[in-house]
């Protein structure tokens, strides 16, 4: 599949805007003031916002986007537009209380914590639904969204937490370890699986695509057009996963390694939470090239009719 | 709203006969000429006498070879557009309503007015029958060319597909598959019609024919290279056969 920027960018930023989020709503500790406060909500309504509005990059009528909100019956894409829009909203008014009333109302934010992780699931399965590429089509494919959301969303909320006492700021940065490693311990077992879901497995060859298996091996002699098209730039995307073992060391290293160390550190040694800053920071860059992986390396069941 | 309807009334739809395709590409053109001047907007080409032309298309063509266990290899011409899938993926994804099934004859159709252009329902058909419009960015399909089928305007034999009316091999029909008795659907029972990519679960209108069984033939080894004659070759052809081999 294409790896489109303006999709990876959307993914990745709006998951972690979602994930700080459902952090803030669940209570975790953040600094006294209306200052803080507006800072820290602009930071997370901002992430997710600046994903949602990257997302309507690649459309063809942006300017149509708004038609997207009315088929919640039948489509996710639709679902998950109408749950970001909810759960900013409802986030909104939490704000409101948090800046002119000083206190964070528990069951709203539980309520907005619910919505936003049910925006990432939506965000999922809009890939997740498609039987086309099998990569894709798991539960696993949810789990990895949600797991990176909350990984996101826990580093962040614990590098902006004010606690002071060293043994307390050791157990915060103690658990961002364990939240990656299981984030992180998704993600390998979706690569696992996707390692042995090719489209083949799932029982489609050419020979079920062209419906000539019974007369013998089918092999594409002649594409329709020499050139490239929509569907061979779309959905035959060979470029983006040449170097896929490279870059899946990359996405580790930056994404995984990076943070994890940082975290322990901070864990052993009890020091300043804020460098959980630069775990996040180095998190999200490696989510992004986990990204790039999981569109560039998906095989569409349409590439049987192209030979490739 | 891109549930499905619950009912279809009349599933109109084609047959497409892998045995006649000669692989001619009329249907092609004449699909492609049909519909940029059509239903909706034009089907549009970038670059298109240039070095690098793509537009869309809602019906190509591909060649396969097909190679038997015990058989030469022979070759398939293998027209490919919308199948107008009973249980659409592509319908079901729309986030705008754009795309649709009709319950009147079960033509699937996108109203491009309403269409964003986030390509999902591309994604979600495995046939590649969706193509986004390089020029007006909204999504384009085979419409069965549902402005003909039902245009009083149009003399009576008109009143088909472009591509089936223009097929010069008869490779393609056009028909009712709910009816049993329609042209159709007795083509898909004596001819053992079949589903593409079964397993996707799309339950697709459109079924192709299997080509004809080939005959057998005598030897397989027709292209083998024949052992040299002239090697023994003894007498006045022998010697002469031998020095002109050493002109070189």
């Amino acid at each position: 599949m294409h790896p489109a920027i303006s999709v990876i960018f959307f993914t990745v930023t709006s998951g972690a805007g979602f994930g700080l989020i459902a952090m803030i709503g669940v209570g975790a500790p953040m600094s006294q003031g209306p200052l803080a406060a507006f800072l820290i909500s602009l930071l997370a309504g901002g992430l997710a916002v600046a994903g949602l509005i990257s997302s309507t990059f690649h459309l063809g009528h942006p300017e149509r986007a708004w038609r997207a909100f009315s088929q919640w019956r039948s489509s996710w894409l639709s679902r998950e537009g109408v749950l970001a829009v909810a759960t900013l909203f409802l986030f909104g008014v939490y704000v409101l209380f948090w800046l002119f009333a000083g206190n964070r109302p528990l069951w709203l934010g539980v309520l907005i914590a619910f919505l936003a992780i049910v925006t990432v699931v939506a965000t999922a399965m809009i890939y997740t639904q498609l039987r086309t590429v099998p990569h894709w089509n798991s539960i696993l494919t949810p789990l990895v969204y949600v797991g990176f959301a909350i990984a996101c969303g826990y580093v962040a909320a614990a590098a902006l937490n004010p606690e002071t006492n060293s043994s307390d700021r050791a157990t915060i940065a103690g658990m961002a370890c364990l939240v990656l490693i299981v984030a992180w311990a998704l993600k390998m077992s979706w690569w696992h699986r996707a390692g042995r879901t090719s489209l083949a497995a799932v029982g489609s060859t050419p020979e079920t695509a062209t419906g000539l298996g019974a007369i013998g091996r089918v092999r594409l002699l002649e594409s329709p057009h020499s050139g490239e098209n929509y569907l061979t730039r779309e959905m035959v995307h060979v470029i983006g996963r040449k170097h896929a073992a490279k870059l899946r060391a990359i996405a580790l290293t930056t994404g995984f390694a990076a943070p994890l160390l940082i975290s322990l550190a901070v864990a052993i040694s009890g020091g300043p939470l804020a460098w959980l800053g630069v775990a996040f920071v180095c998190l999200i860059a490696g989510l992004f090239v986990e990204r790039w992986l999981f569109f560039a390396e998906a095989r569409h069941a349409v590439s049987l009719y192209y030979g490739r | 709203m891109t549930s499905l309807p619950t009912a279809i009334e009349r599933s109109l739809g084609l047959v497409i006969d892998l045995d006649t395709c000669v692989g001619c590409h009329a249907c092609v053109v004449n699909c492609k000429e049909w519909n940029t001047g059509g239903y909706g907007a034009p089907l549009g080409d970038l670059d298109p006498y240039g070095d690098e032309p793509v537009g869309s298309w809602l019906n190509r063509i591909h060649t396969f070879e097909v190679t038997p266990e015990d058989a030469p290899a022979s070759i398939v011409h293998f027209p490919k557009s919308c199948l107008h899938c009973s249980d659409a993926p592509c319908v079901t994804v729309c986030p705008t309503g754009a795309s649709y099934k009709r319950s009147e004859d079960g033509i699937v159709l996108v109203d491009e007015s309403m269409c964003i252009g986030c390509g999902l329902c591309a994604w979600a058909c495995p046939y590649g029958a969706r193509e986004m419009d390089p020029v007006e960015n909204v999504m384009k399909k085979c419409t069965l060319c549902v402005d003909r089928i039902y245009n009083d305007n149009l003399p009576e034999e008109d009143r088909t597909p472009a591509c089936v009316r223009t097929c010069p091999a008869g490779a393609r029909h056009f028909g009712d598959f709910s009816d049993p008795e329609s042209n159709v659907s007795k083509l898909v029972e004596d001819r053992g019609g079949f589903d593409l990519m079964p397993e996707m679960g799309t339950a697709p209108v459109n079924k192709y024919l299997p080509p004809r069984p080939k005959q057998a033939t005598e030897s397989c080894g027709a292209s083998e290279a024949k052992p040299d004659e002239t090697a023994n070759a003894t007498g006045f052809l022998g010697w002469l056969d031998r020095a002109l081999e050493r002109l070189g």
